[in-house]
């Protein structure tokens, strides 16, 4: 099976990474890209009228394994992401027990190899126990195999920590992703503070909880050197800082999630939990704020925060509800729907947002099809539509805003390695 | 009534949705019933046979009793469920506690709880009717509805009318079904205390927003003070209850800036002396009690009216 050979017929082939454009035939063998050859014993792949692209990759994702299964776990969260085109993921160090230690993370890269269908990168803490007092082994953690540190989730309060936390992370080129949140300026808070959070009575957040962290973090980086990379930026007071300390030269990047770039505030009117996400939608000025920051490049690129819950963890008072959205599954047609057809972004500024760029930002491979590079190959019709549904989620769970909303746009095979490993609504069987 | 008005929903989740028809249909249908309270038989058949569960999950006194009151003069039967003896303490959700309520044959719900959005989260659990008693800083309809009852029942017509609410208005449900309620009966209303217990984002429910008490009080036609909740605020939003009370509370002095006839109004229940002088409080410009009064004959009208619409369409259901 490996020596499988592959011929993607008639799409068209977009690969920001190498300025490729146009309608052709894209050739797989023995799991690389390769020059054409011969279509005797080739799989044929017709993929007229569809798009031909790297493999995703989302730099942020929650697949709660080990120790919250009952939510995700590897095989499924794995399965999401393949049916969202996704192939390859960075998952974040939540998990219970965290991944503080050396073993967590081996076990991780066990259930990996055992249940992964994509490309798992695991991450490691920044403080032991996610506690944000004491330094977590990062040079051990390193060993292990993670391609990055970070609390998320929770964010170092202390500004002496994070400055020794940032500094200790560099000796190991091992970028820091920070959840940049002020815990004083949002305790009890809901959602985004402003008029509607007003109304409907709920406790605000405001976005200066995160610009603070984020200015903290530009001066931490300017002061050590250090990549620090902002997740999930939803203020636009915080790009604008991003925008300048990158005028500056200073060595932090953001991303930006699909949740923040097409819903706002105003969609917490039914106090449905659904729509209940840490940080929190925020209000339309936001919203159009990150979608400029995406278009010049203050925002690196596009990262999901896919957070499973359960219906019923979410189906309580809205204000008791857990923070967090699905997001593999939709983020594709929803960038597209924002970024391309509503903001005008070219198909491959779409791209590149979600493959090349994610990928050199934390130096994980993929996001390319270039010739001799392992073929993860996403293939998506950009006209098809459908609706999610919860039946058809391949995640444990279906928090998702955009249930029974029509999206456009729609992954139908997803390759990793040169192997289809989902096509049409079907994660292929594995030979394991 | 002579009104053509013809009311439709079953449940009462707030007031900001209500049409001013609406809010006028209820007034109108809680005169009829208040007008029944000097009768020698106070009670009326109109709820018979029919179990209102009072799910209290969050303290109350007034609001509690007077839904027990109400419910006890339409002759319907009550049970009330509260907080700290039900198997929420277990662990049960609030979804699962409603469905058993349901379940144990109540045909309606009246629920009190410290979140805001649970009745209307509730509204969508079971199929009988929900009233909000007060959902946390959301909405206390029931509070406004006697209010603009007792505010009418004085003055009259309240277009043009200028109410003060004054003290904690970021945290108060009250204030927020009041600013609704007022506004779509044509009063202006001003929202006034410390900065940072009104914040301005209240102009865009259409109140004014002051911090100077005189200008906020000056030519008003009523004040409704708010409760100081001070073990909510735990210190952070203002220095003392003896520096909020040398600001705001409500005195002699600063009660002769008000119309000479202008009503003092409180929801309850008081601090003497921090958010009002006692004195003040017992004066004959206090209405405090009247409108625990007309507390009754409002949610009379609430019950009865959201109780037949609820049979109506289950009548077009089964047609």
């Amino acid at each position: 099976m490996s020596s499988e050979k592959i011929i993607i017929r008639g799409g068209r082939i977009i690969d920001p990474a190498s300025d490729r454009d146009e309608v052709g035939d894209l050739f797989i063998c023995d799991g690389k890209v390769s020059s054409s050859f011969d279509e005797k014993d080739a799989r044929i792949i017709d993929a007229t009228g569809k798009v031909v692209c790297p493999g995703l990759v989302d730099i942020h994702v929650h697949f709660r394994d080990p120790g919250q299964t009952h939510k995700e776990d590897i095989r499924t969260g794995t399965m999401s992401a393949a049916a969202g085109g996704f192939t390859s993921v960075i998952c974040m160090p939540n998990t219970a027990p965290t991944c503080d230690n050396a073993g967590t993370i081996q076990h991780i890269n066990d259930s990996i190899s055992k249940k992964a269908v994509i490309r798992v990168y695991p991450t490691g803490c920044l403080t032991r126990n996610m506690d944000g007092e004491q330094l977590a082994p990062i040079g051990s953690l390193k060993r292990a195999g993670v391609v990055a540190v970070t609390d998320d989730g929770k964010c170092v309060q202390s500004n002496d920590l994070m400055r020794q936390v940032v500094t200790y992370s560099k000796m190991f080129d091992l970028p820091v992703m920070d959840h940049c949140q002020d815990s004083s300026l949002t305790q009890g808070s809901v959602m985004h503070e402003g008029e509607w959070s007003l109304r409907l009575g709920l406790k605000g957040w405001p976005a200066a909880a995160e610009d603070i962290i984020v200015a903290r973090n530009i001066i931490l980086s300017e002061l050590t050197g250090a990549h620090i990379h902002m997740q999930h930026v939803s203020s636009a007071d915080s790009v604008e800082l991003l925008r300048q300390a990158k005028r500056k030269g200073i060595r932090v990047s953001g991303e930006a999630s699909p949740h923040h770039i097409a819903l706002t505030d105003k969609y917490l009117s039914g106090y449905d939990p659904f729509f209940k996400m840490n940080p929190p939608l925020r209000s339309e000025s936001h919203r159009l704020a990150l979608i400029e920051g995406l278009r010049d490049g203050t925002l690196d690129c596009i990262a999901t925060d896919h957070a499973p819950h359960r219906e019923y963890e979410k189906d309580v008072e809205l204000d008791q509800a857990p923070f967090g959205i699905v997001g593999l599954e939709t983020a594709l047609p929803v960038c597209l729907e924002v970024l391309h057809r509503s903001h005008g972004f070219s198909l491959p500024k779409v791209i590149d947002l979600m493959t090349a760029k994610p990928a050199r930002l934390m130096n994980i491979p993929g996001g390319t099809l270039a010739e001799g590079e392992p073929a993860d190959v996403t293939i998506f019709d950009s006209e098809k539509e459908w609706i999610p549904s919860r039946e058809e989620f391949k995640s444990k769970s279906f928090n998702s805003p955009w249930l029974g909303i029509t999206l456009k746009g729609r992954t139908e095979f997803t390759l990793v390695n040169g192997r289809v490993v989902y096509e049409q609504g079907t994660i292929a069987e594995t030979e394991r | 009534m002579k009104s053509e008005f013809e009311w439709t929903r079953r449940n009462l989740i707030g007031i900001e949705n209500l049409s001013p028809e609406e809010l006028t249909f209820i007034l109108d249908t809680a005169v009829s019933f208040k007008n029944t309270f000097d009768r020698k038989v106070k009670k009326l058949p109109s709820l018979r046979g029919k179990v209102i569960a009072n799910l209290f999950l969050e303290p109350s006194t007034r609001t509690r009793v007077a839904f027990e009151v109400a419910a006890n003069r339409l002759s319907a039967d009550v049970l009330t469920v509260s907080g700290s003896s039900s198997s929420i303490v277990k662990g049960e959700t609030l979804r699962d506690t409603a469905l058993n309520i349901q379940a144990l044959k109540a045909d309606m719900i009246v629920i009190r709880h410290s979140s805001a959005g649970s009745p209307h989260y509730l509204s969508q659990v079971v199929d009988i009717p929900v009233i909000n008693a007060g959902d946390g800083a959301h909405e206390h309809p029931t509070q406004a509805l006697l209010d603009c009852f007792t505010l009418r029942e004085k003055i009259g017509d309240l277009r043009g009318r200028k109410v003060a609410i004054l003290g904690d208005i970021l945290f108060s449900r009250v204030a927020r079904s009041n600013i609704w309620a007022l506004r779509k009966l044509g009063a202006h209303v001003t929202v006034v205390g410390p900065s940072t217990l009104v914040p301005e984002e209240f102009i865009s429910m259409g109140a004014e927003v002051s911090h100077n008490l005189r200008s906020a009080l000056t030519d008003a036609d009523a004040v409704m003070l708010l409760r100081i909740q001070h073990e909510r605020q735990s210190q952070t939003h203002f220095p003392s209850l003896g520096e909020y009370t040398s600001l705001f509370g409500l005195n002699q002095e600063r009660s002769s800036w008000l119309k000479p006839d202008a009503l003092i109004m409180h929801p309850g229940p008081i601090n003497r002396g921090v958010e009002v002088d006692s004195d003040l409080a017992d004066s004959s410009r206090s209405v405090i009690l009247d409108q625990v009064t007309n507390g009754i004959a409002v949610r009379m009208a609430v019950l009865y009216l959201c109780a037949s619409a609820n049979e109506w369409q289950k009548r077009e259901n089964n047609q």
